[in-house]
Formats: structure tokens, C-alpha cells, sequence
């Protein structure tokens, strides 16, 4: 018996001698901001269903804001530790995360966006008698997902941040259980989301083909080092990518959900898709483009230049012939869109800047609008016409102005974000000696700009000019404190950054990405 | 006559297109929710045949989380079937177009 144990303690020891399996250093302080919003997600759903405290009006919302900012807080001394010219970018989980300036500012982007959200949700949710926690887990989830999307080193994690970014979207945008259009836009993200993300992992899989590799580090260096004679299935798997990617940034010719799911979805749910989805899509793009596929920057520059012609010119013009304010967002979103892509297509680090730059505005921007939009619709949110806004200025003044800076914003009037953003995207074109696309950036804009005065001639000028001034008395909305500071935050960013450009450009020079391999 | 590599990257590429064409065309939101099975499987298959090309372990590895990601989404995707399928039995997806303009 003692013999047995004795030889089994010597087993044991045989097998402790070997070394142990070999796990990648994780970097936890770095994944911190990224923790935050996953775990408190997670610890929201699980305190909230025990916790009956919670069930208070306002408490999810509250605990939400804050998770936003602890995350925001976190990505500070990442940030120092990355711009910290002895330390610079590194990796994180054995090089399948790169944390760079890039990834810290799509991050806070990303947890702005989950913040503007939450103070949106806290009054509509209790408004459509739908109040719970179950929309605020979703919202952290998700971005939690988009910010694993900003930051993935490897093509595989990219699309498991994607997946787990679309995936609490569906139901987000289905949430609203007694619209049956809530219900209808949550079927078609879903039915196209699916449909995008097989594109998009049928072009990983033919890139991993071609190179051998998913990591973007080992997908870049393979492609400098080596030529290949036939390189069908390299194009392919990029072809394939900008499909995915096109279907998430919502490009001419992959829009056609974008409309109906923006008109459906719960308005600030809107507002989050078109904020938070939109940049961790782009910074997918860039990092996947930009980055490992640079060097054949020559084969898919002419892909996206069609893109962005099409996506900035049809978007502005379908925007013009809508009747719904929020279809109308929803087409100036996808004419964004094409902007960024005009930024993207340019190619060098100016253009990456002025892409970070343009999606930064953009955020608060959009978010501030949807914010707009979303009171207006009131109980039921259904007042999304045209003729609801009529007479705005008169019933909520305060309100009509914050929109119109938005609108004007997104316009690109000087002294608002909107017009350095576009500026600088035109110049990096130029500097790209892409002329025609600049100027076909210009007419876009003014196409554009038809839209957003449409809106505003609505709000102020009531139509009927012979009858006596209070004919129209103006839609009666209620201005909750929560979304009120939604909309200062959103409009005192548009403004600063409108006005004080500077400080911006600096970080987002220092945001661009750059490739990290494991040291 | 070898059956090699590329046979089974074409069978994918078959089945890929097979899935795809058939998410454009079927109007019953659980075949169409198939179709999107089809295609992410059509991947999987991808994955392995280039794994195996390229002598590479990875790419084997890879169709685990695609299994998991596809399992997720059958969740939600029927969830969301279901709620609609409780308001208006029957719908098919030229039912569900409330929304356009």
C-alpha cells in the first residue's frame, strides 16, 4: 500500500518537474477600461435582479453613467503609460489586443457614447413602461464588444468584439415589446447583421488562407516580406472584409437596413448604434486596412473611393426626399459615413487623424440629435414626422436651438465641430491628391446641408406666415433633467470642439494606430 | 482521382453561396435563419481545409469560437422570431415591412 503511495507521490513529482503550460501575460491594469464595462455590466444584471433598492426610478441609469466614467477614468493613465515616449504601444493577451492611442480613444468614445445613452434611456424606458435593467446590461455589454473591436490585434477577436457588440444591438433594438416596428427593426438587424458577419468571417478565413495568419502584426509582415505571384484569394478575403465592414458602417451599396432600423429601433438606442457602432466599426476598418493591409493599399483604395462617392452622395440626396426626421438621420448617417470613408481612402496618417477627428465630433454630434429626436417623440415614440417639429422654437426654444446647433454641426457650419471635421477630411484628400473625391465631398455637404435647413425651417418658421403668430402652437414636450444634460454635454462638445479645434487634433495625431508586434 | 484541398474549398464556397443566395430568396424567417447556419458553417469548413493546407493548428482552433458565436446567435435570432411570431402568427418576412420609404 505504502510502496504504492510512495510510488505515486513520485508520479506526481515526475509530472511537477515538467514546466508549467505556457499562458500570455494578460496586462490586466491595461485591460482595465475594457473590465469596467464588461464586469459592470455582468454585476448591474446580477445586483439589480437581487437587490430590490435598484428597482428605484433612476438608480440603473445612475449606476450606468458612472460605470461609463469609471471606464473613461481608466483609459487616462493607459493613455499616459502609451504616449509615454519610453514605453509606447504594447500588447495585451499575447498580442491578440493592441493597446495603443488609437484603442484608448475609441475606448472613452465608445463609454462616452454608453454614458449619452443612459441618461437618454432613463426617462424614455419609464415613459414606454418598459423600465428594467435588462437595457442598460445590454448597453455596457455591447460596448464593452465595441471597444474589444477597436482594440483587436488579431482578426478573430475582432470578430467575437463585433459578434458581442451586434448581438446585445438585436435585442436592444427589439426591446420595445409593444412596437411592433421596435420589433421589426431588431428582426432586420439581426437577419442582416448575420448575413454581414458571415461575409466578414468568410474574408478571415480567405486572408488566413493566403497568409497563414489571423493576427494583423503577422498578416502585415508576411505580406512585406513575400510577393505572391497569385494573390486571388488575398483580394477575395479583402473583398469579402470591406463587405462586412461596409454592412456595419452602413456604405452605399450595404445601407439598405440602416433607415428602417434607425426608425424602428427605441430612439436611444438609435442614438447608441448610430454613436458607438459606428466607431468601433471604423476602427475595425482602419486597423484591418490601415494597418495589416497596407501594403496593398493600391488594390483596395479604389473599393472604398467608390464607396465613399457613393455612400456621401446618395445618403445626403435620399435625406432630402424624407418626410421622418429620423429616416432622414438615419440617410445623413450613411452620407457621414462616406466622409469618414473619403478620410480612410487617403491612406496616410493624416487621413487616419482626420478620420479619428471626424468620428470623435461625430459621436456627440449624432448622439445629441437622436437625444433631440427622442423627446420630441414622446409617449410612444412615434412623433417622428416633419410636421411634429413645426413650431418647435415657440413651445421649447431651448430645445429648438440645441437641435439646430446639432443640425448645423452635421452641416459643417464653422464654430461647430462639424466644419473642422469636414475640413480636415477634405484636406487629407487633397493631400492625397484625391481632387475629384474632395470635391465631390464639397457638393455632398451641400447637398446635405438642403436637409438639415429643412428640418430647421420646420422648427422655426411655422408655414403659415398670414395667420395670426401663435396658430401653431408647438408640440408640448417635457424636458426630463437626464436627457437635458445629455444634450448640454453633447452640445458643449460640439462647441468646444468647434471652437478650440487645437486640443482634439493633437490627440487624435497621437491616436493614430500603429502596428504592435509582441515583444 | 486525389481529393485534395481545393475540392473541399470549393464545396465551401458552394455552400456559401448556397446560404447566401437562400437568405435573399426564402421568406421564412427560420429557413432564412438557417441559411445564416449555412454560411457560417460553409466558413467553418474553410477554416479547416486551410488549416490543414497550411499545416497550422490555428485555423482549427478558430472554428470553436465561430461554433460559439453561432450558437449565440441562434439564441437571440430565435428569441426575437418568437416575439414576433406571438403578435402576428404566421409572418413571413415580406409580412414584417412596416418600415420604408
Amino acid at each position: 500500500m505504502i510502496a504504492a503511495g510512495l510510488s505515486n507521490l513520485g508520479v506526481l513529482a515526475q509530472i511537477a518537474e515538467f514546466t508549467p503550460l505556457d499562458t500570455p501575460e494578460v496586462q490586466w491594469a491595461a485591460l482595465l477600461p475594457l473590465l469596467i464595462l464588461a464586469g459592470g455590466g455582468v454585476v448591474l444584471l446580477t445586483v439589480s435582479s437581487l437587490v430590490k433598492a435598484m428597482a428605484a426610478p433612476g438608480v440603473n441609469a445612475a449606476a450606468t453613467v458612472l460605470v461609463g466614467l469609471a471606464s473613461i477614468i481608466a483609459c487616462v493613465p493607459v493613455w499616459q503609460r502609451v504616449q509615454d515616449p519610453e514605453r509606447g504601444p504594447f500588447t495585451a493577451v499575447g498580442g491578440v489586443i493592441g493597446i495603443d492611442g488609437f484603442s484608448i480613444l475609441a475606448t472613452g468614445l465608445i463609454a462616452a457614447s454608453v454614458i449619452l445613452a443612459a441618461l437618454l434611456l432613463d426617462d424614455y424606458l419609464r415613459r414606454e413602461d418598459i423600465d428594467g435593467v435588462e437595457m442598460y446590461a445590454l448597453l455596457l455589454l455591447s460596448a464593452s464588444g465595441g471597444v474589444i473591436m477597436a482594440s483587436a490585434n488579431d482578426l478573430i477577436v475582432m470578430f467575437l468584439g463585433l459578434e458581442a457588440l451586434s448581438i446585445a444591438i438585436y435585442v436592444m433594438a427589439a426591446m420595445h415589446r409593444r412596437r411592433i416596428e421596435s420589433q421589426e427593426a431588431g428582426f432586420k438587424y439581426f437577419i442582416v447583421g448575420a448575413f454581414s458577419s458571415a461575409f466578414f468571417l468568410y474574408g478571415i478565413a480567405m486572408v488566413y488562407g493566403a497568409t497563414g495568419s489571423t493576427n494583423l502584426v503577422e498578416i502585415a509582415t508576411f505580406l512585406a516580406n513575400n510577393l505572391l505571384l497569385r494573390n486571388g484569394v488575398l483580394m477575395l478575403g479583402m473583398a469579402l472584409l470591406l463587405v462586412g465592414f461596409g454592412f456595419k458602417v452602413s456604405a452605399v451599396p450595404f445601407q439598405g437596413w440602416t433607415p428602417d432600423v434607425y426608425q424602428g429601433a427605441p430612439t436611444p438606442v438609435t442614438a447608441f448604434m448610430a454613436s458607438a457602432v459606428k466607431v468601433a466599426a471604423f476602427a475595425g476598418l482602419i486597423r484591418v486596412f490601415y494597418l495589416a493591409l497596407g501594403t496593398y493599399s493600391l488594390d483596395w483604395k479604389p473599393a472604398i473611393y467608390a464607396l465613399a462617392v457613393l455612400s456621401m452622395i446618395i445618403g445626403a440626396t435620399f435625406a432630402v426626399v424624407q418626410t421622418d426626421v429620423k429616416r432622414m438621420m438615419a440617410y445623413s448617417s450613411i452620407s457621414h459615413a462616406g466622409f469618414v470613408l473619403v478620410a480612410v481612402q487617403a491612406g496616410t496618417e493624416k487621413g487616419v487623424t482626420a478620420a479619428i477627428f471626424y468620428l470623435t465630433s461625430y459621436v456627440f454630434m449624432v448622439a445629441g440629435s437622436f437625444g433631440v429626436i427622442s423627446l420630441v417623440g414622446r409617449r410612444g415614440d412615434a412623433a417622428h414626422s416633419l410636421d411634429d417639429y413645426r413650431g418647435l422654437s415657440r413651445s421649447r426654444p431651448g430645445l429648438a436651438l440645441a437641435f439646430t446647433v446639432f443640425l448645423l454641426a452635421q452641416a459643417g457650419v464653422p464654430l461647430t465641430s462639424g466644419f473642422v471635421a469636414k475640413f480636415n477630411v477634405i484636406a487629407a484628400a487633397v493631400d492625397a491628391r484625391s481632387f475629384w473625391l474632395a470635391l465631390i465631398a464639397m457638393l455632398a455637404s451641400v447637398i446635405a446641408a438642403v436637409l438639415y435647413l429643412k428640418i430647421i425651417v420646420a422648427m422655426y418658421l411655422t408655414g403659415d406666415d398670414a395667420e395670426a403668430d401663435d396658430s401653431v402652437a408647438g408640440p408640448k414636450v417635457s424636458i426630463p433633467l437626464p436627457a437635458a444634460a445629455a444634450i448640454g454635454i453633447a452640445i458643449v462638445a460640439t462647441l468646444a470642439i468647434g471652437v478650440l479645434p487645437g486640443y482634439l487634433f493633437e490627440v487624435a495625431g497621437d491616436a493614430v494606430p500603429v502596428l504592435i508586434a509582441l515583444p | 482521382m486525389e481529393v485534395t484541398g481545393t475540392w473541399y474549398l470549393v464545396l465551401a464556397a458552394m455552400l456559401f453561396t448556397i446560404g447566401a443566395v437562400g437568405l435573399l430568396i426564402r421568406r421564412n424567417p427560420l429557413v432564412m435563419f438557417m441559411c445564416v447556419e449555412l454560411m457560417l458553417n460553409a466558413v467553418n469548413l474553410t477554416f479547416v481545409t486551410f488549416a490543414r493546407m497550411l499545416d497550422d493548428v490555428g485555423g482549427q482552433s478558430v472554428v470553436f469560437f465561430v461554433l460559439v458565436i453561432a450558437a449565440v446567435e441562434v439564441v437571440v435570432g430565435l428569441a426575437i422570431i418568437v416575439a414576433i411570431m406571438r403578435r402576428r402568427p404566421g409572418a413571413t418576412a415580406d409580412d414584417i415591412a412596416l418600415l420604408k420609404g
